[in-house]
């Protein structure tokens, strides 16, 4: 075999921090990683936030986020060590043989420019094509993309294209210069399920069709062996595993890689509703104030006690907005809610204290839903003051009965939330919630935000506390793998309606409408193939209508 | 278009409205001011009849609703009235004063915006390394020096000493355009340093702002240059505040310049206000406040306008 295209030996990188109240100080993020990548390869990188994946990837490019800088090692891209090459020579390299593909298309791309500006700069500015060259190359690579309307959507400005189309005029950005080798960082965790799909299957296409080698970044293993042939794992800056696709998926040879692998394992059967539901919604409609446009319409759903309804649906669909009506944030403009058998105000003002207490809720960021100045303990002291006006040792005493709870245990109630762990904040965010000893608790997107291994855990907390506890979980969320993991009956909701309701079991077999069957079918699974085969399936079934 | 036509229409409804409301303020501001118009054009000596005559005449006597009614229509028709002191129309004497100083901040501008702007991008390239350092400390040095200092320095060195430039900047319509470009040099200089540090520091503010997005880092690995991704990428989405800044400015270079006007004698809008105050030409006073809250008012509307029409979402809805 000839030289890699891709040589990576012993790559260190570092970064200065600021904790707050110390000095500033270097550490390692990577310690030394090894790689090779040939031409028209494709290597995952994956693992969880913090190892180191991101910066890896971007060090193939010489290029170091913020304060990161490239510490040791070596680099060889097309045969020569770029970390060794001045700014002038790396400026060559950059946006001519390697280049990026950003999680975020939507912030990458400059607001005030044209589309096809940005597409086709680097190529000009390199010099690989003359303008009219690299427009029609562009325009190409549109079409080949799957956008709607290839010869004119460089046109636009990027607020006037969808997410999922700006992500795919990313990819056209990153293949215009023709480059030997593409970063893709997590180009579609941004993205809805159902967008996720097409726009990998159009990633997919387009590196089998230029034979460019890419670095594939993303958390997603599911999503990762839809495309790669390698796949390294990464933790904490070091090198877990290394190997084939097929390898990795199907006989991970380390611990860790096996935890990756089986995550999402929480078996939870579902349990039929046993007494009256504790929540009844009842034909709500709302809107927003000052808009014409119903953003939910006839929302009927029901939850029983001690039971989790799950609220799936893509950006969009309203399901956050049930929520804020449910809580007495947004008003409705019809229909009713009864809870506990009585019927709730509508509004947050006509509510008592007992109807405050009874309906909790988490949030999706833990670290915005906490006062960053208080302690722990002053977080999840608060409810119990407020509610149970408990003092002293009381307090104390039930404060630690709940850190014990979501098993955090000695030692924290003097902690600050910046001291903690993105999984520990969100447990101390469940702690307060369930500190005034709710019949409900509103779930949104708890565990979006949070590396899988861990939100595992929370969802599994979870679930044991409403064994103890009894309470019932409005549970909403993107991810249809947390709603098979942990949901009793499940409403899937589409641009403000209820699409599909009933029991998981109900919910989750077929026949599916057609909105539900295209949700399922679009959630990446972790085996090889997956992705031609729904794309397959689908091209059969709309050339057979 | 429509969403952006509805902005612009409000922004200039609200300027005109805001020159009605300033007109009234201006208006009461001269009368409530202590002090008689008759008194102070015929002197402590004389008599309560003459005195009595000349309100009249002049109107003085009517009740301040007319007064401010009649005053206002006589503006609409382009009639700013007659100097007390002199008996000249005003809108005359101040026509050419008015293109004086026009033509002063002109100059001005011309040199100080581009200059700050190139200041600014500059300091972002080699921010906090000695460039950058350098440009903020000169700059910063020269806003905080008073300008009439400055202006006597300038004078004393420039002028009087290597005999570069006059060193009054007295112009008249015969002189040719070169002549007067010589003779507003040094106050062109005064103003340029006057403003240069606000707007180059707020060119820098504004632009590494938008360095923190993610499009920079974009542009950063499409292998741009340093000076290509700020000139390219970074100022297109920093021009509304530096609109609004170099439009603040350049309301400064028309209405600030009293003291240099004085300072170099020249025949502009300032010097001719400086002189009406200290005789009491209430209708002057009023003439040159119109016009200054005019110019100050429409060149924030500019500014206005110019961050609507550069906001790409606003331009091009979806």
């Amino acid at each position: 075999m000839s030289d890699p295209f891709v040589r990576v030996r012993g790559l260190k990188i570092g970064a200065t921090v600021y904790p707050p109240g110390e000095k500033p100080h270097d550490i390692e993020i990577v310690h030394g990683v090894d790689f090779d990548l040939q031409k028209g390869q494709v290597l995952g990188l994956i693992g969880e936030s913090g190892a180191g994946k991101s910066t890896i990837g971007l060090a193939t490019m010489a290029y170091g986020r913020g304060g990161v800088e490239i510490t040791g090692g070596e680099v060889w891209v097309n045969g020569r060590d770029i970390l060794q090459s001045g700014l002038r020579d790396v400026r060559q390299l950059r946006g001519a043989e390697v280049t990026y593909v950003s999680q975020s298309a939507a912030a990458s791309f400059n607001p005030a420019k044209k589309i096809m500006e940005q597409v086709t700069e680097a190529a000009i500015r390199h010099n690989k094509f003359s303008r009219r060259e690299a427009e029609e190359r562009a325009v190409a690579l549109f079409t080949k993309l799957g956008l709607p309307d290839p010869e004119n959507i460089g046109n636009r400005y990027p607020h006037q294209v969808s997410g999922g189309q700006l992500q795919r005029c990313m990819t056209a950005l990153a293949l215009c210069p023709e480059p030997d080798l593409v970063v893709f960082d997590e180009p579609t965790t941004a993205l809805d399920v159902t967008t996720q799909i097409d726009v990998l299957a159009a990633i997919k296409e387009a590196i089998r069709d230029t034979g460019v080698a890419a670095l594939y970044i993303t958390h997603d293993l599911a999503v990762v062996a839809q495309v790669s042939d390698r796949i390294m794992v990464l933790r904490m800056g070091d090198m877990v595993e290394c190997g084939p696709t097929d390898q990795i998926i199907n006989a991970p040879q380390q611990e860790y890689t096996q935890a990756l692998v089986s995550v999402r394992s929480i078996k939870h059967a579902e349990q039929e509703p046993t007494t009256e539901p504790v929540l009844t919604v009842r034909d709500i409609t709302a809107r927003y104030p000052g808009t014409r446009y119903d953003v939910l319409r006839d929302v009927n759903v029901d939850l029983h006690p001690g039971q989790t309804l799950a609220v799936v649906g893509e950006s969009g669909s309203g399901k956050s907005t049930l929520a804020r009506v449910i809580t007495g944030l947004l008003p409705p403009s019809g229909g009713s809610i009864d809870f506990a058998g009585r019927r709730l105000s509508p509004t947050l003002a006509g509510r008592s204290l007992e109807d405050l207490r009874e309906l909790q809720m988490i949030y999706q960021m833990a670290d915005t839903a906490m006062n960053p100045r208080q302690t722990v303990g002053t977080i999840i002291g608060r409810p119990l003051e407020f509610y149970f006006g408990l003092k002293g040792r009381e307090k104390q005493k039930r404060i630690q009965e709940l850190l014990d709870e979501i098993e955090l245990g000695d030692g924290f109630q003097d902690r600050y939330p910046a001291e903690l762990s993105g999984g520990q904040k969100q447990r101390v965010c469940i702690a307060r919630a369930l500190a005034a000893k709710p019949k409900i608790i509103i779930c949104d997107e708890v565990t979006s935000a949070l590396d899988p291994l861990v939100a595992d855990g929370i969802l599994k907390l979870l679930l044991e506390l409403q064994k103890i506890e009894g309470v019932a979980y409005l549970f909403i969320t993107h991810d249809l793998a947390t709603v098979r993991a942990i949901a009793d009956s499940i409403a899937v909701m589409y641009q403000g309606k209820v699409q599909r309701y009933g029991g998981k079991t109900e919910v989750l077999s077929p026949p599916f409408d057609d909105y539900t069957d295209l949700l399922l079918s679009s959630v990446p699974e972790m085996k090889l193939g997956w992705l031609e085969d729904v794309i397959a399936h689908r091209k059969m079934e709309s050339a057979g209508n | 278009m429509g969403q952006v036509a509805t902005l612009l229409a409000q922004r200039i409804a609200l300027s005109l409205l805001l020159l009605f409301l300033v007109s009234i303020l201006i208006f009461v501001g001269t009368i409530i001011l202590p002090g008689d118009v008759a008194q102070s054009i015929l002197g402590q000596s004389a008599t309560p009849e003459a005195l009595a005559n000349l309100r009249a005449e002049l109107g003085l006597n009517d009740p301040p609703l007319t007064r401010y009614f009649a005053w206002l229509g006589g503006i609409l028709q382009g009639d700013l009235g007659t100097a007390l002191t002199s008996g000249q129309d005003i809108a005359t004497s101040i026509g050419t004063r008015l293109g004086n100083t026009l033509f002063l901040a002109f100059w001005a501008a011309v040199v100080a915006v581009p200059l700050a702007i190139f200041l600014g991008l500059l300091a972002v390239r080699y921010r906090d390394r000695w460039p950058d350092k350098l440009i903020s400390a000169v700059t910063l040095a020269s806003i905080s020096i008073p300008e009439f200092l400055i202006g006597y320095l300038l004078m004393y060195f420039i002028s009087v000493r290597l005999g570069w430039f006059p060193s009054v900047a007295m112009t008249n319509d015969s002189m040719g355009f070169w002549d007067k470009l010589n003779a507003i040099a040094l106050p062109v200089m005064v103003l340029t340093l006057v403003v240069l540090a606000h707007m180059m520091r707020m060119t820098r503010a504004a632009i590494l702002n938008v360095m923190q997005s993610a499009y920079i880092e974009t542009a950063e690995l499409k292998g741009l240059s340093g000076l290509d991704v700020i000139r390219k990428h970074a100022f297109p989405n920093a021009i509304a505040p530096i609109v609004n800044v170099v439009m603040l400015n350049l309301a400064y270079l028309v209405v600030g310049v009293v003291v240099i006007e004085v300072v170099f004698v020249y025949p502009g809008m300032g010097q001719y206000l400086v002189d009406h105050v200290s005789k009491r030409d209430v209708p002057v006073v009023q003439a040159c406040g119109l016009i200054f809250a005019a110019v100050y008012i429409g060149l924030n509307m500019v500014a206005d306008i110019v961050s609507i029409l550069s906001n790409p979402r606003l331009r091009h809805p979806k």
